[in-house]
């Protein structure tokens, strides 16, 4: 079933979590109606026509998640074994509020809503994914981050007696894995902290109990498990950067001009796809979100700032 | 010759069905996948079959490879009779390989695959390194192997770089996690390690153990 021609509604437009719960309820009771498309009516918002939602299955059992192995079915087959209660955040660098806070405190009080964003990984596969999540910006700013705040650092837990890739002898990263956002981009109403997937609670092995969503960056920016925020003047040096600084940057926005050393970013393959048609598509600059953020680039060369 | 012959070929068999096995545990899971697409190859199935195809084909050739050292610890003449076979058998393994890759991944498009080639250094590396079997597959008859004379064994030393292009054409596309590379490194090293040391032997000793 194709939709309709829609209302064009921003991508930031949200709905709470019990209009998604009875979309969820109402989807159940017309599947017949549905049938073709998983998409309807105000979860359609930012979508292009054809993005299907992925299928929960794959969602949560195929993905990178270097902590619990290199393959993608490591994450899914590993990650029951970590711990994420209780959860203790660092809150550390340019702000008025630092020190260690429990995860339920941060969040307190903050209701997490559905965004479906498109996923793109730098490895050129791409899924559409219904994440529940808070704004970052209101996070952020319980910490009154200062002036002198330009960045925002996160780290993922190091427990390698829960998570087998941090004990990999053959692995090069030198853990923890660090990203980062410009503070623009962070407070860019886009950019969420993740705490739920399909209206359930995280899983462990797509980052419980939280974690970074910015869709318009390829999914290595989007940091899991989240143990450390630190508010910094300084670019920090993320992960993928500091292992190959020729091929990862710390922008690492998508963008189908410039290519990955080893693979051209000018397609993606949508998953899932099939043996015989691997649902290849043009990939859109800032993965499709170019009209929420490009003004945050403005008047810089993204060849060089990839 | 009878009596020496039959149990050489009870070998030959058994390695025949053992090279075979990879290539049945996938048909299984086309057939698998097929009927219910993700549960045979997984979510992204073009790239699940082009690197079970491409960890089989790095195995086959060190296996291959491994042919002559063995004859030569094991004291088994006959094993030599099964190198040509298992030699097929990597190449079946790597056009496999790289057929998934032009026909499956990048669906034949042209300008996809040039742009490959050319720009992908890992690309280069593994294109160099099937030209390189390819003249050894074609050149794996007795008809071709009378013609060449000593031509031939200078030819097939191509191997020598055959398999450290297909190391690099791995190590230059992986991210991270060298576990099993490593694991190849170190079978690769012994192998050539074992040849060195019969290279120099006294030409005597080496006849010998043939």
């Amino acid at each position: 079933m194709l939709i309709g021609k829609s209302p064009k509604i921003p991508t930031s437009e949200i709905i709470s979590e019990t209009t998604y719960l009875n979309r969820r309820k109402f989807l159940g009771q017309s599947t017949a109606l549905i049938a073709g498309s998983s998409l309807l009516g105000s979860a359609n918002a930012g979508l292009q026509p054809d993005d299907e939602i992925t299928p929960e299955d794959i969602v949560t059992q195929f993905n990178n998640f270097y902590e619990f192995g290199t393959d993608k079915s490591d994450p899914y087959e590993n990650a029951h074994t970590l711990t994420t209660d209780p959860w203790t955040v660092t809150v550390s660098g340019a702000a008025k509020k630092t020190g260690e806070f429990a995860f339920e405190d941060i969040i307190k009080g903050m209701t997490a809503e559905e965004r479906i964003y498109r996923f793109r990984c730098v490895e050129a596969w791409s899924m559409v994914v219904p994440w529940m999540g808070i704004e970052l910006k209101k996070i952020l700013e319980q910490f009154e981050p200062t002036g002198d705040a330009k960045y925002v650092e996160f780290k993922t837990l190091v427990r390698p007696e829960e998570m087998p890739g941090q004990r990999s002898f053959f692995s090069s990263i030198d853990w923890p894995y660090v990203e980062g956002l410009r503070m623009d981009e962070a407070y860019n109403p886009l950019s969420i902290m993740v705490t739920g997937l399909f209206g359930k609670e995280l899983p462990n092995q797509n980052g419980a109990p939280w974690r970074l969503m910015v869709p318009w960056k390829y999914g290595f920016k989007s940091v899991k498990s989240i143990v450390s925020i630190h508010f910094t003047d300084k670019q920090p040096l993320n992960t993928w950067q500091q292992l190959q600084a020729s091929e990862y940057g710390f922008y690492a926005n998508v963008n189908p001009a410039v290519s990955h050393p080893r693979w051209s970013q000018a397609s993606e393959r949508r998953l899932p796809s099939t043996l015989f048609n691997t649902n290849r598509r043009p990939t859109l600059p800032f993965n499709g979100y170019a009209e929420e953020v490009a003004h945050l680039y403005k008047g810089m060369d993204l060849k060089k700032f990839y | 010759m009878t009596v020496a012959k039959k149990p050489n070929n009870r070998l030959k068999l058994v390695l025949a069905l053992l090279a075979t096995a990879p290539a049945l545990w996938l048909a299984y899971l086309i057939s698998q996948e097929i009927s219910l697409p993700t549960s045979g190859l997984g979510p992204d199935p073009a790239e699940g079959l082009l690197h079970y195809l491409g960890d089989w084909s790095m195995i086959a050739l060190l296996v291959a490879f491994s042919v002559t050292p063995l004859r030569r610890i094991f004291k088994q003449p006959m094993l030599a009779r099964s190198r040509r076979m298992l030699g097929l058998f990597a190449f079946f393994y790597v056009a496999l390989h790289l057929a998934t890759y032009i026909v499956l991944y990048v669906e034949s498009s042209w300008q996809l695959l040039v742009a490959d080639f050319v720009e992908r250094t890992y690309i280069t590396a593994g294109i160099a390194g099937f030209f390189g079997l390819v003249a050894m597959a074609v050149t794996s008859t007795k008809g071709w192997r009378r013609r060449l004379g000593q031509n031939w064994l200078r030819l097939h030393k191509v191997i020598y770089l055959v398999i450290p292009l297909a190391l690099l054409h791995l190590i230059w596309l992986r991210k991270d996690g060298f576990g099993d590379i490593a694991l190849y490194i170190l079978w690769f090293s012994i192998l050539l390690g074992e040849r060195i040391y019969q290279a120099r032997k006294p030409r005597a000793a080496l006849t010998k153990g043939l």
